[in-house]
C-alpha cells in the first residue's frame, strides 16, 4: 500500500528489542520518506520511545534491520546516528542552560579554527544564519537559561539542523508550548518538509497528527499495526487500530460488594498540575484512574498522600473531613500510596526488607519508642509471605530484590499499616509476568475484604480487566468516567486524548 | 479499619541467613578495635610511660570534648546532612558563659546558658536546613563564619577569665580515681546515642532518612522534623562539650575550638559512618574516638611536633578509610 514512487530514506524491518521481562519492540517496521511528515501513534507502552531510542543509536536492536537511503547499516551509538543524519527533539530537550543558543546549537561539533580552538566567530555567524532559516529572532549569544520553553525548542530544532539532519524526530514536540507557539512549531514543520527532510512526529493528539502528518504508523504492545496515508483515514479506524485488541488476559476479578464511601475528594485544585478533581471512592471498590501520560493523575494522589498540597478542595475519609499536610497524617487517616517510581520512591534501598515493611508501622512493633525486633520480623513475615515474596531472607538488602518483589515489599509495607484506602499507581509497570499477577490476585482479594482500592494504569486491559469503575484523566482534569458496558477500550482512548465524546457513560 | 487478611500462599523465609554475631566479627567496628589494640601495643612499647594510669587519664582529654559531639554528629551524617558550625558554636556557648560570668552568674546559671546556646545554635541551622531546605554543608558554613564572627566581636583580642572554682568541676574533676568528669559524660553519651540510634524508632527513622529521604516521606516519616531534632541534638551536644572545654581551659576565647569541626568528622567517617549517609555506627565511633586519642597521645609521648601529628592523624584516616577498598581490589586480581 505503499511504496509508490518515492523511496524511503530510512526504513526499519524486524526491529526486536527486549529487556528483562519485557518485549518492548517485537519485529517493527517503518519508512521515513524525505519531505513528508509521519506520525506515530500508539497507547503508553506501545513502544514509541524505545523505538526513538533505537533510531538514535541510544539503544540497540536485538534483531532486525535499519536501511539507510537503500543500504543496510547500524547506529552503534548517538554518533553514529548523528552522522547518518538522523536527530530527535525530545519531550524534554537535553540542553544546557548555563551555556549560550549557540554554543547548545554546535555542542560536540563546534567549528574549529587555528590549534583546534573553537572558532566563536564562525560558531556565531552559522548559528545565526540556521535560526534565520528557521524563522527564529534569537541572538546566539544569549544564554539559555534566559530564554522561555518555546525558544529552547527553537535552539533544539536549529542543533538538530545544525547537523545537516535528513531525518528529524519529533517526540512531542508540542507538550509544553502554547496555542501560539504550536502554530509557529506548525510552520517551521512545514519548513523542514520543504527542505526534504523526513520527518518523524511523535504524538498523543489527534488535531494536531491530522493538521500536520502525511502518513501514519501505529504501534501497539510493541508490535506494528498498520501504516498508510493520512489522506483516507478517520479518527475512529485510527482508534480501533491502537486499541483494537481483545481484552485477553485473565484477571482476578470478583464481583464487588460496593460499601460506604470511604474517600470523597471534592473540589482538588492545584496551581500548575490538576483541576476540580472531584470523586466518591467505596469500600469495596476498585476505581481505576486511566489517561495519557502527564494527565496528572499522579500529581492528584500524591496530593491525596500528603507529598503535595491541593490549592484547594476539600477531602473526606469515611466520615471525618481531613486536612492531610503530610504523608504521615495521611497514613494515620488510612491513605496509603504504591508509588509508580518504586525505585525513587517506594523501596528504601540500603535498608533490609523487614525494616522496610515495618517502617510505617514502627509505633505497633515497638514499645515506649524501643524497637522490637522479635515483633519486626512477625509483623514483616506475615505480610510477605502472604505476598508470595521472593526472596533469601528478612534482613537481605531490599535493593537485591526484583523490580516485582519490591513492588510487593512495598505493598505488604502498607498492608500492614491496615489502611482504609489503598492507592496503587502503576503498580505492575516493569515487573514480570508472575510478580503481575500475584499483584492482580492480591487488589482483587483485599477490595472483597471491603478495602477501597484505587489503581492509576495506562494499561487498558489492566484497566479494564480489574476496576469496577474507570475514571479518565485528561490535562489535569476529569475528562469521563465510565462503569459498566460503557467500559470499552474505545471509549477510554477517546477520553483520554479528547475526541468528540460519544461517552454513553455518566459524564463526571 | 478494615482487616487486610490474605490467606497465605507464599513460602516461609528465614529472618536470617548470617547471625548477628558473625556479623559483628566481619564488621567495620571489629577491624578499626583490632587498629586500636595494635596502636595499644605499639605506644606501651614505644613509650615507658604511656601505661601509667594518671597518664592515659589525661590522655582522654585528646578526644572526650570531640566526641561527645561526634555521636551526634554521626546521627546528622547518618541522616545524610553535616554541621561543620560545632567548634564556632563551642566558641559562641563559651563566650555567652563568659559573659554572663562576668555579670556575676554562679555555675548553674553557666551551665543551663551553655546549655541553652548550644540548643539555640542547633534550632537556626536546623530550622533553615529543615524548613526552609537549604543544604546543611552551605548553612553550616555560613554558621561557622557567623557563629564565631559574634564571638570575635564581643571579645576581640581580650579573653574571659576567672571562672567560679565549682565551675572548674566539669573540665578538671574527677569521678573516682583517674576516671575524669569528660570521661564519665562521653561514657553517657555514649550509651544514651547508641540505644537511640540502634534500638529506638527514631534512630531507625535516620537509617531510613539516610538511605533514601524521599522513600521515607513516602512511607510516612516526618523527615523535616526528624532532621531538626538532629540539628538540635548536635547544638545541645556542642553545648556540652562548650561547658567541659571552658571549664578545663578555665578561660574564654574566641579562638576557642577552632578547627573542632573536622576533627569531629574525622571521628565520624573513621568510624565507619559512610560519609554518603545511611549507614554506620555508633560503636564505631566510640572506638575511632579511641583510636584518635591513643594516637595523638602516643604521638605526644614521642615528642612529635603537632604539625607532623596532623599529618599522620591525615594519612591514618585516608589509610583506614581505603583499606577495605584496597582489600577488595587486591582480592579480584
Amino acid at each position: 500500500m505503499l511504496a509508490e514512487t518515492e523511496r524511503p530514506v530510512l526504513s526499519l524491518r524486524g526491529i526486536v528489542k527486549t529487556f528483562p521481562g519485557v518485549r518492548a519492540l517485537d519485529g517493527v517496521q517503518m519508512d521515513l520518506f524525505p519531505g513528508q511528515v509521519t506520525a506515530l501513534i500508539g497507547e503508553n507502552g506501545a513502544g514509541k520511545s524505545t523505538i526513538v531510542k533505537v533510531l538514535t543509536g541510544i539503544y540497540q536492536p536485538d534483531e532486525g534491520q535499519i536501511t539507510v537511503d537503500g543500504a543496510e547499516t547500524q547506529f552503534p551509538t548517538a554518533q553514529a546516528a548523528g552522522d547518518a543524519g538522523v536527530t530527535a527533539i525530545h519531550q524534554e530537550t537535553v540542553l544546557f542552560d548555563e551555556m549560550t543558543v549557540a554554543e547548545n546549537i554546535f555542542i560536540g561539533h563546534a567549528p574549529r579554527g587555528r590549534f583546534g580552538l573553537i572558532d566563536r566567530k564562525a560558531m556565531q555567524d552559522r548559528a545565526r544564519e540556521i535560526l534565520a532559516s528557521i524563522g527564529a529572532d534569537l541572538n546566539p549569544a544569549t544564554r539559555l537559561r534566559d530564554l522561555g520553553i518555546a525558544s529552547k525548542h527553537l535552539v533544539a530544532i536549529a542543533r538538530a539542523l545544525s547537523i545537516d539532519a535528513r531525518v528529524v524526530i519529533m517526540d512531542e514536540p508540542t507538550a509544553a508550548l502554547s496555542h501560539k507557539e504550536i502554530a509557529e512549531l506548525y510552520e517551521l514543520v512545514e519548513k523542514l518538509k520543504h527542505q526534504g527532510k523526513a520527518i518523524l512526529f511523535i504524538s498523543h493528539k489527534f488535531d494536531e497528527i491530522f493538521r500536520i502528518a502525511d502518513r501514519w504508523t501505529v504501534f501497539r504492545d510493541g508490535q506494528f499495526v498498520g501504516e498508510g496515508r493520512m489522506a483516507g483515514t478517520s479518527e475512529s479506524e485510527l482508534v480501533k487500530l491502537m486499541v483494537g485488541r481483545a481484552v485477553d488476559q485473565i484477571y482476578p476479578k470478583r464481583p464487588a460488594r460496593i460499601g460506604k464511601p470511604a474517600l470523597t475528594v471534592a473540589g482538588y485544585c492545584h496551581p500548575t498540575e490538576f483541576d476540580e478533581i472531584t470523586f466518591t471512592l467505596h469500600e469495596g471498590e476498585i476505581l481505576g484512574f486511566y489517561g495519557l501520560v502527564g494527565a496528572g493523575r499522579s500529581e492528584v494522589m500524591q496530593a491525596l498522600f500528603g507529598i503535595t498540597q491541593p490549592s484547594k478542595g476539600a477531602c473526606r475519609i469515611g466520615e471525618d473531613v481531613r486536612v492531610i499536610r503530610s504523608t504521615a497524617q495521611a497514613v494515620e487517616a488510612g491513605i496509603v500510596y504504591v508509588p509508580e517510581d518504586r525505585g525513587r520512591q517506594g523501596v528504601v534501598k540500603g535498608l533490609p526488607i523487614f525494616q522496610n515493611v515495618t517502617l510505617p508501622s514502627l509505633r505497633q512493633t515497638s514499645r515506649n519508642g524501643f524497637l522490637r525486633l522479635a515483633e519486626e520480623f512477625a509483623l514483616a513475615r506475615e505480610y510477605t509471605q502472604r505476598l508470595d515474596l521472593r526472596a533469601a531472607s528478612l534482613d537481605q538488602d531490599v535493593g537485591l530484590l526484583s523490580g516485582g518483589n519490591q513492588q510487593k515489599v512495598v505493598i505488604a509495607k502498607w498492608l500492614a499499616t491496615r489502611p482504609r484506602v489503598i492507592i496503587l499507581d502503576e503498580p505492575t509497570k516493569g515487573i514480570d509476568i508472575g510478580s503481575k499477577a500475584a499483584v492482580h490476585d492480591f487488589m482483587s482479594e483485599l477490595a472483597a475484604q471491603g478495602l477501597a482500592v484505587i489503581m492509576v494504569s495506562s494499561e487498558i486491559p489492566e484497566v479494564l480487566g480489574m476496576s469496577d469503575r474507570v475514571i479518565v484523566m485528561r490535562e489535569g482534569r476529569i475528562a469521563a468516567e465510565f462503569e459498566g458496558e460503557a467500559m470499552t477500550p474505545e471509549n477510554l482512548v477517546r477520553a483520554a486524548v479528547g475526541i468528540g465524546a460519544q461517552e454513553r457513560g455518566e459524564a463526571a | 479499619m478494615t482487616d487486610a487478611t490474605v490467606t497465605p500462599t507464599g513460602r516461609q523465609i528465614p529472618d536470617r541467613l548470617v547471625s548477628p554475631l558473625a556479623r559483628a566479627l566481619k564488621s567495620w567496628e571489629m577491624l578499626l578495635l583490632i587498629v586500636a589494640a595494635a596502636i595499644f601495643i605499639a605506644n606501651s612499647l614505644a613509650s615507658p610511660y604511656f601505661l601509667d594510669p594518671w597518664n592515659l587519664s589525661d590522655a582522654t582529654f585528646n578526644f572526650t570534648e570531640k566526641a561527645m559531639i561526634a555521636f551526634a554528629m554521626a546521627m546528622l551524617i547518618v541522616a545524610g546532612e553535616i554541621d561543620l558550625s560545632v567548634g564556632s558554636a563551642i566558641a559562641l556557648c563559651s563566650t555567652v558563659m563568659g559573659l554572663a560570668m562576668a555579670a556575676g552568674a554562679g555555675t548553674p546559671v553557666l551551665v543551663l546558658l551553655g546549655l541553652g546556646t548550644g540548643l539555640a545554635c542547633g534550632a537556626f541551622n536546623g530550622l533553615l536546613v529543615a524548613r526552609f531546605g537549604l543544604p546543611s554543608i552551605v548553612v553550616t558554613i555560613g554558621t561557622m563564619s557567623l557563629f564565631r564572627g559574634i564571638s570575635y566581636i564581643v571579645l576581640g583580642d581580650s579573653a574571659f577569665t576567672g571562672y567560679p572554682a565549682s565551675f572548674a568541676w566539669f573540665g578538671q574533676g574527677y569521678v573516682f580515681w583517674v576516671i575524669t568528669v569528660e570521661l564519665v559524660i562521653f561514657a553517657i553519651a555514649a550509651v544514651i546515642f547508641g540505644i537511640v540510634l540502634h534500638r529506638t524508632n527514631f534512630g531507625r527513622m535516620v537509617y531510613a532518612i539516610g538511605n533514601n529521604a524521599t522513600a521515607a516521606r513516602f512511607s510516612g516519616i516526618r523527615v523535616e522534623r526528624v532532621k531538626f531534632i538532629l540539628f538540635l541534638l548536635t547544638g545541645l551536644m556542642s553545648g556540652i562539650a562548650a561547658i567541659c572545654l571552658t571549664s578545663r581551659l578555665g578561660s574564654t576565647r574566641p579562638s576557642i575550638a577552632t578547627g573542632f569541626e573536622l576533627e569531629v568528622v574525622t571521628i565520624v567517617v573513621l568510624g565507619g559512618i559512610s560519609i554518603l549517609g545511611g549507614s554506620g555506627s555508633i560503636p564505631g565511633v566510640v572506638i575511632a574516638a579511641l583510636v584518635m586519642g591513643l594516637v595523638t597521645f602516643g604521638l605526644g609521648l614521642l615528642n612529635v611536633p603537632g604539625i607532623v601529628m596532623s599529618i599522620i592523624v591525615g594519612g591514618l584516616l585516608i589509610g583506614v578509610i581505603a583499606l577495605p577498598r584496597l582489600w577488595t581490589m587486591i582480592r579480584r586480581r
